[in-house]
């Protein structure tokens, strides 16, 4: 391809971008709320999944809250008996001034917000140790019914309902995802569609003169392509700026949180470079393909 | 060097636009399709010019059939013929000189071949002067000149003309003829659908009159259109 041609090719697309510019800001429009929806659910369903593999660190342990009412007795029976529970490796003992020491630390500099508290609220806590995740159902049956036991928990429950969650977003999302998808290609398949028919004297000229197919379709390809790409961009910047906003306001609403569990939210840095090359990617996508569609309907002699 | 071999287009409910035409054109000649609308002279331009496919028959062109260009091969076709058409189709924000260029844009040459080519394309048709005038500031007959400057630009083996004098008083259509004819001398094929019967008469050339689609006779050369008869 040489200058001259690419020059005309771009001259052509932005004329008819500019003659034509309420329905090219409509075609970015749609580009753009397709790919914030889609940015919408790629950062629900990237953070939850994050959050999985965090809390999936503590995937093997199983922590046994003991009733405040339970005596000392009592607490040394149940580490014994929990040894013998089969599919058990270890068994640890964690006291509840621990745990609410453990907290403070945590908590770092807000922890003088836990001195208020009159009485410690933390349970004692043996933390069960499964030599294989697959025990783990019958383990907590047994455990459960051991005297003096207060509550089971187990994050493999949760980390299962973060994924479940995250997979019925997924799906929802991606049909959500393809309907608006098409409404887009739709969308400037009709803004090309004018600028074929705008052009409608001249390109017939072309064709009869002969000009090559990158004449005659360049323009309109370039066109779709520039109003994709607007599109994307003005997503990207959108969802940034949003994401961005919503970090904020959570690190200012819950600082405490926040300083203990930073690892749990997916940085702003971490996911740019790659939103940004999907987004461009289904952006130029979305203007060939309404280019072409439109191309194929109206361009036949 | 082009051959129409039983060539028939038939449109929808049996309605045949043109029926087992035969024709053989040399290189060279200069041929007018004569006939009232509805006979099927510019179904036999569109078939040429590979706008429409015939329903039966083949038609070539040097040797190359028409029928099976490949439609990425079509603009490469298309450039072996210039096309004029009866109303100029000249792009109206440009002007003359731009409206030449750009045909010889579309297809290559260099900014230094259309600087050489258009002023010799211009004196041709007599329009040296107008070279910056735009399409509406000009008469019928001087945008009919400038169409055809843009055909012959390029140095098409055959020019196709619609209807060429169709909108134009008998005066200007005889100094458009002039332009044609001198085209021909030069060794390029002309065919020109036309109902202008003093043309025809005119100029003596070969001569095919169609009506209902079928060929009604081909003179060979010096062909006249006999007056309509009064009823």
């Amino acid at each position: 391809m040489n200058l001259k041609k690419t020059k005309y090719i771009f001259k052509q697309a932005f004329k008819s971008i500019w003659r034509n510019r309420m329905m090219g800001l409509a075609s970015v429009g749609s580009v753009m709320a397709v790919l914030i929806i889609l940015g919408f659910i790629l950062l629900i369903v990237l953070n939850i999944n994050n959050l999985a593999l965090v809390t999936k660190e503590s995937f093997d342990e199983i922590a046994v809250y003991i009733d405040d009412d339970a005596d000392i007795e009592l607490i040394k029976q149940m580490d014994k008996d929990f040894r013998q529970i089969d599919g058990v490796l270890s068994v640890g003992f964690q006291t509840k001034d621990y745990a609410l020491l453990k907290l403070k630390s945590d908590w770092g500099d807000d922890a003088s917000l836990l001195d208020g508290l009159k009485e410690n609220p933390l349970p004692n806590t043996y933390i069960v140790q499964l030599t294989d995740v697959e025990n783990s159902d019958r383990v907590i049956k047994r455990l459960k019914q051991h005297d003096g036991v207060e509550e089971v928990r187990f994050y493999k429950d949760a980390v299962n309902s973060l994924i479940s969650i995250s997979d019925f977003i997924k799906r929802v999302g991606s049909g959500l995802i393809i309907i608006l998808l098409l409404i887009s290609i739709f969308i400037i398949s009709n803004t090309i569609k004018i600028t074929v028919l705008n052009r409608r004297k001249e390109i017939e000229l072309m064709q009869y003169i002969g000009a090559t197919n990158g004449y005659v379709r360049g323009p309109f390809m370039i066109e779709g392509v520039i109003l994709g790409l607007l599109g994307s961009f003005a997503a990207i910047i959108i969802l940034m700026m949003g994401y961005n906003y919503f970090i904020e306001y959570l690190a200012g609403r819950y600082v405490t949180l926040l300083s203990g569990l930073s690892g749990y939210i997916v940085g702003l840095d971490m996911i740019l470079m790659d939103l940004t090359i999907i987004f461009l990617t289904i952006g130029i996508g979305i203007g060939i393909l309404g280019s072409l569609i439109s191309l194929k309907k109206f361009l036949s002699i | 060097m082009i051959e129409f071999n039983n060539v028939s287009k038939i449109y929808k409910k049996d309605f045949a636009a043109v029926k087992n035409i035969n024709l053989h054109i040399e290189a060279g000649e200069f041929l007018f399709i004569v006939g009232k609308s509805g006979a099927g002279k510019s179904t036999l331009i569109k078939l040429l010019l590979k706008e429409i496919n015939p329903t039966e028959g083949s038609i070539k062109y040097n040797e190359q059939d028409v029928t099976k260009i490949r439609k990425r091969n079509l603009a490469e076709y298309r450039r072996k013929i210039g096309f004029v058409f009866q109303d100029y189709r000249l792009l109206p924000r440009l002007t003359v000189y731009e409206n030449i260029a750009f045909a010889m844009e579309m297809i290559c040459c260099s900014s230094k071949n259309i600087r050489r080519e258009i002023p010799v394309v211009l004196s041709m048709v007599g329009l040296s002067d107008k070279a910056k005038s735009y399409p509406d500031e000009l008469s019928g007959g001087e945008q009919q000149r400038v169409s055809i400057a843009r055909a012959v630009v390029n140095r098409p083996e055959t020019i196709i003309a619609d209807e060429p004098t169709g909108n134009l008083d008998p005066e200007t259509s005889s100094e458009i003829m002039k332009i044609f004819n001198e085209i021909n001398k030069r060794g390029t094929t002309v065919i020109m659908a036309t109902h202008d019967r003093e043309i025809v008469n005119n100029y003596q050339r070969r001569v095919v009159e169609l009506k209902n689609g079928l060929i009604l006779r081909d003179t060979k050369s010096g062909g006249r259109v006999n007056e309509p008869k009064k009823d």
